[in-house]
């Protein structure tokens, strides 16, 4: 019996406007370290996190965007973006940041966890999560 | 000139920058700052707010504009931006400030 849990992050803030968007990825750096099956879903502002080519050297807030990339390195294994939202927002796959996932011990790799997916596939990814955290 | 609106809210979580245009008169000045940058992008489900608002001036600060990697291109055309010095001519050149949040 394995005692591995799927987890899953519910993002739906923008990033910088409230704490939402750092709260959760503080939270998800923490989970990682305790060897459970991580997934990020990232729904209506939500996905302005994943947007490339944020700078905030005016604005006095430290850019959070580059964390986002390492989270293949703290096992991170999905990172899930729904589409409506993208297309809402005018926005697509290439505007998004990429992130690298690659397993040290089995040398399995994935060149870019982050993949766009309709309102059928989350209902599903959440219904079949053992633990939903909502930010 | 008339008063200077602030809209700091996603035009997609609230309706703070349809409130601004809605109920201000013409020659308004509506400057978009935090989240309420996204309201300035072009090609949303909601860009017709700004778009098909007359008698209005939007204009959206620029260090949140880039804090969220939005590309000057991919703001709506006569959306102005500006600094924060800009932001404080904005009020200075305006009658009052009122905050839609």
């Amino acid at each position: 019996m394995s005692d591995v849990k799927k987890f899953m992050y519910l993002n739906r803030r923008a990033p910088y406007g409230t704490i939402y968007a750092w709260e959760s990825l503080e939270v998800v750096l923490i989970g990682a370290a305790f060897d459970q099956e991580v997934s990020l879903m990232f729904i209506d502002d939500g996905v302005y996190q994943l947007v490339k080519g944020s700078d905030t050297s005016e604005s006095d807030m430290k850019n959070f965007t580059p964390t986002y990339r390492t989270l293949g390195d703290y096992g991170v294994r999905h990172m899930y973006v729904d589409k409506e939202s993208l297309e809402a927002r005018g926005l697509t796959t290439d505007d998004l940041i990429e992130v690298e996932w690659e397993d040290w011990e089995t040398e399995e790799s994935v060149d870019n966890i982050v993949e766009a997916v309709d309102a059928g596939q989350i209902a599903e990814l959440l219904a079949e999560s053992d633990v939903v955290f909502s930010f | 000139m008339a008063d200077l609106y602030t809209v700091n809210k996603s035009p997609f979580e609230k309706n703070s920058l349809a409130d601004a245009i809605k109920f201000s008169t013409d020659g308004a000045a509506i400057l978009l700052i935090e989240d309420g940058v996204y309201g300035a992008t072009k090609g949303t489900a909601v860009e017709s707010l700004v778009t098909g608002a007359s008698g209005k001036k939007f204009y959206a600060l620029k260090a949140d504009v880039k804090a969220r990697g939005i590309a000057e291109d991919r703001l709506i055309d006569g959306v102005e931006l500006v600094d924060y010095a800009g932001f404080v001519d904005l009020v200075e050149a305006t009658d009052k400030v009122q905050a839609w949040l």
